[in-house]
Parts: C-alpha cells; structure tokens; sequence
C-alpha cells in the first residue's frame, strides 16, 4: 500500500517539486539575487568569526535595547521587499494599457498586491513601530528594561518568524491571492485551495503571537517601571502613546487571532463559518477582522503622534503645548477607535442608521486628532525652532496628514463612500495617512533617536535627500491615485482598457521611483554615517539639547540604562534636571541586578516557524514533532534557573568613570 | 513670476480637462446628491484645513531659529482660551458634518425607493420602477429582467428618468456592483440579496464594474450600462427579444463556470425561477434552497436527520475538497412522516452525479462520488489526487 509516491506525501504533504515557481522567471531572478546576497552574508559572518557574538551578544540577548534595534533591522529589511512589490504593481499598472497585458499574469499579480499590503503593515510599519517603543519607552521612564526580558525576545522572534514565512512563500509554494484581509469566500478552501492563503494565516498566526505578548510586556513595563515621581499625568507624551497603543494591541490582537482561527477551521477541518454553505456567513468574518483592523491603524498611528510630540517640543525649545489636552486626545482615540470598524464596509449593505452612527463615530475621532495637530502647531508658535531632519520630517508631516485626514473623513462620509469606497481615492486616502503619518513619524524618529542608540548622528546630507525624495515621491505617487478614483477607477485592476488613465500610473510610477531613491538615500545615509562616525560623534548623549530621561545617560545607553535610577519632579525630566543644574553622581554605584541572555525565544520561535510550515503543507508529522518540542522547550525554560545576575559595582564604576572622561573631552 | 507659475500648471490643466472625472460629473440623480455630499464635506473641512497648513508654514517660517527677531517663550504651554479654539472649532465643523451625514446617509439609502428623479422631479407615482436582477458571476455579470422575461450579460440597459430597482447578488464570492455614472456601489454577495435604487438622468453609454477583487479574472469584470430614451428601450428589449436564445437552470450552471472576457450575450427569455434559486444557492438540482433550510429550521429543523442532511446544503465547498479531517458529506435518504410512514424520497435522492460546485480560481471541475470509501481516509496521500 505503500509506495513511494504514497510516502513521498506522508513526508512531504502537498509538497512537490512543482510547488517551486520555477516556471517564474522573475521569482527565480528574485531568488537568485537572495540566495546570493544570503549567502554572501552568511559567508562574511563566517570568515569573520562573527557566528558566536551575534549569538551571544544579539540572537539571545534580553536587553531591550538590542533587541528594539532587531526590530528596526527586521522593518527595514522587509521594507525593501514590501517596496519590490510596490514597484512592481506601479509598473504593471503603469504599462497595462492597449491591450497590452503588462507584464504580470493574473496569478502572480494578486499574490504581489496580497503581499504587499501584509508585508507592509504586519512586518514593516509593526516592527518598526515596536522597535522605537521597545527602544526608547523603557529609557524614557527611567527603567532598567522591560517588566519580561525573555518575553521581549521571544516576541521578537516570533514577529521575525511570521516574516520568515512570508518570504518563504515567495519561492517555495505561493502566497494568498486574496488582497491583504483575505475575504472569504474567496480565501476560503473552496476558491483558494492552495497553499497562499495558509501561509497568510500562519505568518500572522505566528507574528500575532509575538505582537500580543510583546504588547502586555510594554503595559506591564510602563504600570510597573517607572522611575519614582513619574505620576501618570508626568509621562513623556510618547509613553503615554505607547501605552496606548499597546493596550490597543492586547485588545484588538485576540480578534485577530479568533477570527483566522475560524477561517483556519473552515479551511482544514471543514468548519462552515465563513463559508455559503450551511448558513455560514462571510459577513462575518469583514465584520470581525475590521474590528482588529481599525484600531491597528491607530496602533501604527499613535506612537509615531508621540514622536512627533517629543520631536516638536525638542526642536522648537519649548514645552509642549497642552500636554494634558494631548494625553486625554490619545485616551480618547484610545476609546473611539472600537467604535468605527464598520466604516471599512458602508458598502455591505447596513441599514442607514447603523452607516450613520459608525460614520459620525469616524469623524468624532477628527476631533481629538485635529486638536494634536493643533498642540504642535502651538508648540511650535513662539519657539525657536531647529530644522534638523526630525522636525523636517516633522512639518511634512503636517502638512501632508491633514489631506489624508480630510480625505479620511470624507470617507466617512456614507453616501461618499459610496461612490469611492475601494477606489484609488481609498488607495491614495490609507497612504497619505499611513506615509504622510506612519513613515514620516518612523523617519523623524530614526533620526532623532539614532545618535542616542549608537552615539553618533546619521549623515544630515544624505537624510536630507532621502527626505526630499520621499516627500517629493510620495506626492507623485499618490496624487494622481487621488484624481483616479474621482474618475472611478477601482483598486487592485491588472489591466486597464481606457487609455485616458494611463499617464496618471505614469506619473505615480515615476513618483514610486522617486521613493525608491529616498530609500536607498536612506541606507546610503547609514552607511555613511558609519563611515564617518568619528566626525559625527556625540560625546555628551543629550545632543538636540532635548527634555526626556533618554538623554540623561549615555550614547549608547550602558546595558543597565542608568546608574542610579532618576527622581521625577515634573514632566520633560531631563530639562528640569538641567534648568536645575543636575549634577552627575560619580561614586556610590551599587551592583546592578540584571536578567541574563537566554537562546529560548529563537527556539522556540524556529520551532514555531517548523510548525507552520507543517500545517501549510500538510506535513503533519512535522507539525505534531514541532509541537511537542515547543511544549518541552517551553516547559524546559521553566527550569533554567540561570535568569539573572548582577553587575558587579566596580563594573558599574568603570563604565560611568568612562563616561565621565568622553564627557569632559566633549566639552573641550 | 507669477506668470510664470502658472505656465507651469497649464500642461497639468491640460492633463486634467482630457479626463472623465465621472465621479464629479455623473448622469444619475443618486450619484449626483452623492458627489454634491463630497463637495460639502470637501469644503466644510477646508474650513479647517487651509487655515492649518496655513499656520504650519506661517509658525515654521517665522519662528525658525536663525529668526532671533521673533518672539521666544520656551516656558509658555498653556492656555485655556486657545484650548477651547482648538477643540470646538472642529467639533463645530464635525456637528454640522454629522448632521448631513445622518440626513445624507438615510436619503441616499441604497434600499430606500427614489422619492425624486431628479432636484424638483418628484418621483411620478405611476411609474412602476423598472426591476433588473444582477447577478456576480466568475468574472462576469448576469442581468435578469423579470417583467420582461430577458436576461444578457455584460450589458444593462435601463430608460432615462425612471427608477430603477436593482436586485444584486453573486455566485460564489464577493463582487461589487458599480456603475459610477448611476449611483455609488453595493457589494454583490452569494446568499444575498442586495438593493440599490437609482435612476439615469441623461441617455448615454455608461461603464459598470466590480469593485471589489474576486479573483483572477477580476480586471475584466466589466459591463456596459445604457441610459436609453423609452422609446429605444423599448427597442432594445425587442431586439433582445428577437435575438432569441433561453437562459434555463442548466443554460445558467453552464454560464457560471469561471470565465475571463466574456462577450455580451442576450438571452430572449429567462427561467422565471432563476434569481430566487441564485440568490438561494438551489439552482443545481439537488441542492436545498436557503430559503426552504431556513423554513425547516424554523419549524424546529430535521432533528438527527438534519445532521446527516449534509450534500444538498454543501454548495462552494466541494467533499470537504482540501480539507483534512471531517467524514464526507451525507445526506439524507428518506423521511418518514406521517403522510408517508414508510419513508418519502427527499429532493436529495434526485442529485446528479455531475451537481458539483464549482472550484474556485481554478476553473476546473472535479467530479464527486458520493460513495467512495478510499477518499475517507485521514492520510492525505490515501486520499485521492482530485482531493489532495
């Protein structure tokens, strides 16, 4: 009964050697390029002996610091690829015209767009935003690291895992061809019997785990970790929108996680929830996965409106206008951001009391929102305001978030989403706020932030560029979207038959050309500041003369962040701590109790990974071996009593003793 | 200088005045109040927004460092006063947004029957509105008119300046149905049964499409939508008419198979039957209407035998096709009742061996054999290739 086809399937499952798209020259080409540049990578880490200390020193580590770094190394890794697949859209719309069929078929194009959207918001725009939080929230409330350091890792490693997937599904198998929500029934078994849509779900199964525990470790650090005097009301404005947005995740990320295990039941187990057999009901499932999926756009959205916070304050030399009004705005966002889900689907066919209350909702959140922009509108009014990068990023910002805030409230509108909704106004509404505030917010951030995390400023020639090219860019690219959907245009067409349109793909193709130069001026800007880092030194670790607690230790921050924890008298610490005259203790260190490094979180995420892989392909000896390791690792962890240590005071000493002396030298 | 500047936006009014901003200019009522909403909210929170990005450039210019003239108060964060400005102006704006959005919202109600035709046309309450049922099929549209007993494909055409009553729903996964020149859209669901009123003020030639992805053949998911006067409307239908051809349950299970680029077809009469059994998922023979599982269920449902009664409500997922655990589907093979004691066939006995749903993207068929034990097993490699 046996025969070797028969255990070819038993190993394998519904791998063969045609699920490789071999026949795809440009995914081969793609491969090609990866594979090489991987192994070149592997190859260098190898001849340099670097295997060990990135082991020890970053796979393993628990340092909040390090790993909100691997954060933003995984965001802009897969920025490129998310941005590949923007080029590659824009270029096929672009050229699909006269019955011409551009230069994708059907089959890979709706894995493109598909991918895009999910690689973007889940593994580009998530680990870039936690990345900051990770990074800066703990040093900001003068904490030593977060509440649960293994968790912090284990997190990361399973965003990085769910990102793995997705890039495996680009040359083993395919991805979903679906659009990034994956709407059944279309993502059911039935229209998508292959492996795209299950590679979907366990990427985002996976990450989704990370996101949430990662979520209840920055509430816990926040609650729990902050340096005596810290009252709520005396947070930096960009805790408070982490807390926020965190609280957000531990709310709306279980939706998530319900609603594609039901669509993983109707797919597997055959299950009817979203299916139109038996009274299932794909209304459902949009129903249920926009409740995830509006209060992720404020997730993304909320800390990036906290550095904007801490940048404008910074740059204009004042206090932040209307703190408190800025505090109970993001509380309010907070809230009202459950309540506006059913905007994403006007179009179902609700009765028109239900379309007016969720549309009122939407536009009530304008309002909050409006009186931030308003907040740093006035803390820039009588201030004296630095044009360095991040408040560049800053004012494009700005400017650019009120027309995507005016088009998303025009949205709101139900008889105009009518005529708009999944429109290239819709395309070119979610990009203006997801650019103009998202990515701008990251940007500024990344600038403003780098010289704390290695020391040194990033290159002001170089970022300045790639802010041109990026703001410039994104014009190009997604005004001419707005004008197409006026003229009707709908979302996610390959091919077009009105020859009219296509200078307005032109255009925006130019304008994603344009991006792609601000990226690369980007990694540019990196690469020279490393190479010029002794000329962009900055010995005194508060270098824009700021007002949070991050800059009162060093650049970088020691592993232990600070030597003594910092009191706090009111809110902008650090600038009190200054106008006060603070004067740096330099004896009396006491040993520093800290978590030790520990390689389970990579474990028990590649474990992780073993398992999905299993479940996609039917390989289910794979996902059950996989399984029962993760439970023995996960269980083994319980019993490493290696957790922790203390540094010892004269270690203490001599770091701090060093800090003294890059101190005095900088102020020569 | 000035000048200037505005030869440099000519070639982009150039560019602008070559376009059908249909959105902005449409030929139906419907679709018009919808763009005037656009423009009133557009304008109402321009209020807002002009003198927002005004103030940003005006405080970044003015307040930049090497400016040392302007005023500099790096302690001032508060004021109660402009707190207030802040907070209520939007909110002014967003009460009076709300309100037309509430009114807006229950007027232009795809479900509510037209009360006008056009601004100061009452709706003539002689006119019957003319119903066209709309069915989203893989990848092309299916227009059904009951009165006149016509059916066509990927054209539809409706008389100037009466109400047109769309019934819409699909086949197997979500669509939208839009013609922007008519009125806004509403998503074409299988199962559902949704409504859009509208009506076409001007005669012209109009495109229609769906707005929402569905798959492969998703780009060239087009119709044409033909404002007609009565009187070549009239025309129209007897040419259809003429056209001969019937669109029977079978012609329809023949016509919903996934196809790309379809051309217009006419159909001069239509099984009367057709759109209730779309919209009830029952046009195969041997599949329970959704209408008839809501009765039983109603009534109290089948019992033990509702359980087993599994085959004729399966209808897009095909034999636990792809799925990996779950027994095959059963169904029922009798009833007994107290008319027939020994047992009545039920419509399930009648099932085709060739009533198999259609598989999705892929366009091809695979056939279903009830009884075959060796596609039961739990192993996917005993299962059998069609299945795997």
């Amino acid at each position: 009964m046996f025969d070797s086809s028969t255990l070819a399937k038993v190993v394998f499952g519904r791998l063969t050697l045609e699920s490789l798209p071999l026949h795809e020259p440009i995914i081969v080409g793609t491969f090609a390029v990866v594979a090489a540049g991987g192994l070149a990578l592997f190859a260098a880490v190898t001849y340099f002996r670097l295997w060990g200390y990135l082991w020890r020193e970053w796979f393993t580590t628990v340092d909040h610091k390090r790993i909100g770094i691997m954060y933003m190394i995984l965001g802009i890794v897969m920025l490129l690829r998310g941005f590949a697949d923007a080029l590659m859209m824009r270029a096929q719309q672009a050229m699909a015209f006269n019955g011409s069929d551009g230069f994708l078929p059907a089959h890979h194009y709706d894995q493109v767009f598909t991918a895009h959207g999910v690689i973007m918001i889940f593994f580009v725009a998530m680990p870039l935003v936690t990345g900051l939080m990770n990074y800066i929230m703990p040093l900001q409330i003068g904490a030593r690291d977060v509440s649960f350091p293994f968790l912090n890792n284990f997190s990361f490693w399973m965003t990085t895992a769910g990102a793995v997937l997705v890039m495996m599904s680009l040359f083993v198998g395919e991805f979903a061809r679906t659009g990034w929500l994956a709407y059944p029934p279309l993502s059911n078994i039935g229209y998508s019997p292959d492996v795209g849509v299950d590679y979907y779900i366990w990427a985002l199964q996976v990450a989704g785990v990370g996101t949430l525990l990662s979520g209840v470790n920055l509430i816990c650090t926040i609650v729990k970790l902050r340096a005596p005097g810290m009252t709520l009301m005396k947070m930096p404005v960009f805790t408070w929108t982490t807390l926020c947005t965190n609280i957000l995740i531990v709310a709306s990320f279980p939706v998530l996680t319900a609603v594609l295990a039901l669509l993983t039941l109707d797919r597997y187990v055959g299950t009817n929830f979203f299916t139109n057999d038996f009274g299932g009901n794909p209304m459902m499932y949009v129903n249920i996965i926009w409740i995830w999926g509006h209060p992720e756009v404020y997730i993304l959205v909320l800390p990036v409106f906290g550095i904007f916070s801490e940048v404008t304050a910074t740059f204009s030399g004042k206090r932040l206008f209307g703190y408190t009004s800025m505090v109970y705005a993001t509380v309010v966002i907070t809230v009202l951001s459950y309540l506006v889900w059913l905007h994403h689907f006007f179009t179902m066919g609700s009765g028109a009391s239900v379309n007016s209350f969720f549309g009122i909702t939407t536009m009530i959140i304008s309002i909050p929102t409006g009186a931030k922009m308003f907040n740093w509108l006035f803390t820039m009014y009588r201030g004296r305001i630095r044009f360095e990068l991040p408040m560049m990023w800053t004012v494009a910002f700005m400017l650019t978030f009120v027309i995507g805030g005016m088009t998303g409230v025009l949205l709101a509108v139900p008889p105009a989403d009518f005529v708009l909704h999944n429109s290239l106004f819709l395309v070119a509404h979610f990009h203006n706020v997801i650019i103009g505030g998202v990515v701008f917010g990251i940007f500024a951030g990344i600038a403003y932030w780098f010289p704390k995390a290695f020391g040194f400023r990033l290159d002001p020639f170089w970022g300045k560029m790639s802010f041109w090219f990026w703001v410039v860019g994104f014009y190009f690219a997604f005004m001419p979207l707005y004008v197409l959907g006026l003229m009707g245009v709908t979302r996610r067409l390959r091919v077009f038959d009105d020859p009219s349109l296509q200078i307005w793909f032109i255009i925006a193709a130019f304008g994603a050309l344009l991006i792609f130069c601000g990226i690369m001026c980007f990694l540019v800007q990196i690469a020279v500041s490393v190479l010029k880092r002794e000329q962009l030194r900055d010995a005194t670790g508060d270098p824009w003369n700021a007002r949070t607690l991050e800059w009162a230790t060093s650049s970088p921050p020691p592993a232990f962040n600070f030597a003594f924890t910092p009191v706090v008298h009111t809110t902008d610490a650090w600038w009190d701590m200054k106008s006060r005259g603070y004067k740096r203790p330099l004896t009396g260190f006491k040993p520093i109790h800290m978590p030790s490094n520990t390689g389970t979180g990579i474990i028990l995420a590649g474990l992780s990974t073993a398992m999905a892989v299993g479940l996609i392909w039917y390989m289910w000896w794979l996902a059950a071996a996989s399984f029962i390791a993760l439970l023995a690792v996960a269980i083994g962890h319980t019993f490493n009593y290696h957790r922790d240590y203390h540094i010892p005071a004269d270690e203490v000493t001599r770091v701090e003793n060093a800090r003294t002396k890059l101190l005095a030298s900088g102020a020569k | 200088m000035n000048r200037l500047k505005i030869l440099a936006l000519l070639p982009f009014a150039a560019l602008l005045s070559g376009c059908d901003f249909v959105v902005l200019s449409p030929s139906g009522d419907i679709a018009a109040q919808q763009r005037d909403l656009v423009l009133i909210s557009t304008v109402l929170m321009l209020l807002i927004i002009i003198p927002v990005m005004a103030l940003t450039a005006l405080f970044a210019w003015r307040y930049r460092s090497s400016n040392t003239t302007a005023r500099y108060e790096p302690e001032w964060h508060h004021s109660t006063k402009l707190e207030l400005v802040i907070w209520s102006a939007p909110l002014l704006i967003i009460i009076c947004l709300g309100a037309l959005t509430w009114t807006g919202t229950h007027l232009l109600d795809p479900f509510r029957p037209l009360g006008r035709i056009a601004a100061g046309r009452p709706v003539d309450p002689n006119v019957r509105p003319l119903t066209v049922n709309v069915v989203a099929l893989d990848w092309k549209w299916l227009f059904i008119y009951p009165e006149q007993g016509i059916a066509t494909v990927n054209e539809v055409a409706a008389p100037v300046d009466r109400p047109i009553d769309f019934h819409i729903t699909a086949s197997s996964v979500m669509n939208s149905f839009y013609v922007p020149a008519l009125a806004g859209q509403i998503y074409a669901m299988p199962g559902m049964d949704s409504q859009l009123h509208a009506v076409i003020n001007k005669a012209g030639t109009y495109k229609g499409f769906s707005a929402n992805y569905s798959g492969a053949g998703f780009s060239s998911m087009r119709f044409t939508f033909k404002g007609l006067s009565d009187k070549d409307f009239d025309g129209w239908i007897a040419g259809v008419k003429a056209g001969g051809g019937a669109l029977e349950k079978s012609d329809y299970l023949a016509l919903e198979r996934p196809s790309l680029n379809e051309p217009v077809r006419r159909y001069a009469s239509v099984d009367k039957d057709l759109y209730r059994a779309i919209v009830n998922m029952c046009v195969e023979p041997g599949k329970m209407c959704v209408s008839d599982m809501m009765a039983v269920d109603e009534k109290g449902g089948l019992g033990l035998a509702g359980i087993r009664n599994t085959l004729p409500l399966a209808y897009d997922k095909y034999a636990r096709r792809g799925a990996v655990f779950g027994a095959e589907p059963s169904y029922v093979a009798a009833l007994c009742s107290p008319d027939a004691p020994q047992g009545q066939e039920t419509i399930a006995n009648r099932v085709s061996q060739n009533a198999t749903p259609l598989l999705g993207n892929g366009a091809t068929r695979s056939l279903f054999t009830p009884a075959d034990a060796s596609s039961t097993s739990f192993l996917p490699g005993l299962r059998r290739k069609s299945e795997s």
